[in-house]
């Protein structure tokens, strides 16, 4: 599904990425670990086209299309998502207006019909009753005044009205406290953990894995990945630290 | 005034004194005075160009509310002398929307002339291109308008870096029981909400729209023409996005 080639980024002139490979197939979950700033965001962001993320080399190959070419809206069509880390607040916009709009434009760019208020009403209630967000929540402004734990359970209920092909989930674990955290790990393998889909889990720590089994663990280290194993790489990591890995 | 004005004069500094020249001399502002007790409501639709003026007196425990879109072709500047009197209500809700070379103003002169009176403004800019948008709002509370009551939120979003917006709220205070507040800001879309939103699909021009939306939605609450005025700014940013 995604084939990721020597990729080499550059945030500001400075390079970040620097020759990552990873390839993730249809019905893979897999977690990427790594010290603070070894690039791990950076390759989410770089994946979903944030602008002033420059790919300097390397290609990325999406379901058969050239990812690096498509712009971030395009990518979203062809069925990217992106769970951001820091979820934006955006005051004004009503999380419903935005959610139909985004569906929408993701479908009328795949030449599928738009669905309609009511259709889009009872798709959004299902996804906010999974993850136990009240229904009010998702007309109030995106994001604005919601505790740390409800922007990322709005992550998740994004997450499953624009059922996406590929998820690239950015430390969505971080300040869950551990019932948000079941929560959330349910909700990723209720909407991802199929046959036809994957998940690449950016985080720092075993206990979202507990919830959400990796097929494959890969430590990135100053922007490559360095090492790659099953499960049992993240209890490793989690027991002994990165201070052992040469890069 | 009957003297064309200058760049000299404060209240005409931003102004496109070209096309002012071009409507000189004026016709007598507007006068409207709200009797007590009485209760008005304006929409102002500026979208042919030109320049408005009007004199509103705000009776004792009257209610006055103007709301405008202010979007016309080239030049349009809307000014307002407004005097309030005991317990009297002002809300003034605008919206500027301009592109190209484009000059918009709203001047305001607002007098809580007797105590007990309240005041709202809340004005809005988005600015593209090499438009200019423009607030002078003078509050004045005179000697004795005790328990004055004004706001004024201003605010200009500005679409290009070659877009100007001028910004000026004042207060002039002769009392000391008085709760005056203002606040300025002028600014650009946040570029990290405008990514997160085309993260989930929307193309950059929308992505744009709905955020410039959010940004003005305000100004035109209160009114019975809201929908009306929003369809309205919305077709104005489509032609300036």
């Amino acid at each position: 599904m995604l084939h990721i080639t020597n990729l080499h980024a550059n945030v500001a002139d400075k390079p970040i990425l620097k020759g990552l490979s990873l390839t993730i197939n249809a019905g893979e979950i897999h977690a990427i670990m790594g010290p603070n700033g070894a690039g791990k965001s950076t390759l989410g962001y770089t994946l979903a086209g944030r602008p002033g993320y420059e790919v300097t080399d390397g290609h990325v190959d999406f379901a058969g299309q050239d990812l690096l070419a498509l712009a971030p809206h395009e990518r979203a069509a062809a069925g990217l998502f992106l769970g951001f880390q820091y979820p934006v607040e955006i005051p004004g916009v009503s999380n419903v207006q935005f959610l139909r709009e985004s569906l929408n434009a993701q479908r009328k760019l795949r030449g599928e019909a738009p669905l309609s208020g009511a259709e889009f009403l009872r798709v959004a209630r299902a996804q906010a009753d999974a993850m136990g967000m009240d229904m009010d929540m998702l007309k109030r402004p995106v994001n604005v005044g919601f505790s740390g734990g409800e922007k990322k359970r709005n992550e998740m209920v994004q997450m499953g009205i624009l059922d996406p092909k590929f998820a690239i989930l950015d430390e969505t674990d971080s300040g869950l406290d551990i019932d948000a955290l079941r929560i959330v790990g349910d909700g990723i393998n209720r909407i991802m953990r199929k046959a036809d889909k994957a998940v690449l889990l950016i985080t720092h720590y075993q206990r979202l894995l507990d919830y959400v089994q990796p097929d494959f663990v890969h430590v990135l280290a100053d922007g490559r990945i360095v090492r790659s194993g099953g499960p049992e790489l993240a209890l490793e990591l989690e027991r002994d630290g990165y201070k052992d890995l040469a890069a | 005034m009957t003297t064309l004005p200058t760049k000299r004069d404060e209240a005409w500094r931003y102004a496109d004194l070209d096309a002012v020249a071009r409507l000189w001399p004026l016709p007598a502002p507007e006068q409207i005075h709200v009797p007590d007790d009485g209760a008005f409501a304006r929409v102002i639709r500026q979208d042919a160009g030109g320049i408005t003026q009007i004199d509103l007196t705000v009776g004792r425990q009257a209610t006055a509310a103007i709301h405008i879109l202010n979007c016309g072709p080239t030049y349009g500047r809307i000014e307002l002398n407004v005097t309030l009197l005991h317990g009297a209500d002002f809300m003034l809700g605008a919206a500027q929307i301009g592109g190209q070379g484009q000059t918009l103003e709203i001047i305001t002169n607002v007098t809580h002339a007797e105590p007990e009176a309240k005041s709202r403004q809340i004005v809005r800019s988005v600015l593209a291109h090499q438009a200019t948008g423009t607030y002078l709002g003078k509050v004045a509370v005179a000697r004795g308008a005790q328990h004055t009551d004004s706001e004024q939120s201003v605010k200009a979003m500005l679409l290009d870096r070659t877009a100007t917006a001028n910004a000026k709220p004042e207060l002039e205070i002769y009392a000391d029981d008085v709760a005056c507040a203002h606040g300025c800001a002028i600014g650009e879309l946040d570029a990290m909400a405008l990514f997160y939103l085309q993260s989930r699909g929307l193309a950059p021009a929308d992505a744009k729209a709905l955020l410039v939306q959010a940004f003005i939605a305000e100004v035109f609450e209160g009114t019975t023409e809201a929908d009306d005025l929003q369809a309205q700014a919305l077709a104005k940013l489509g032609d300036v996005l």
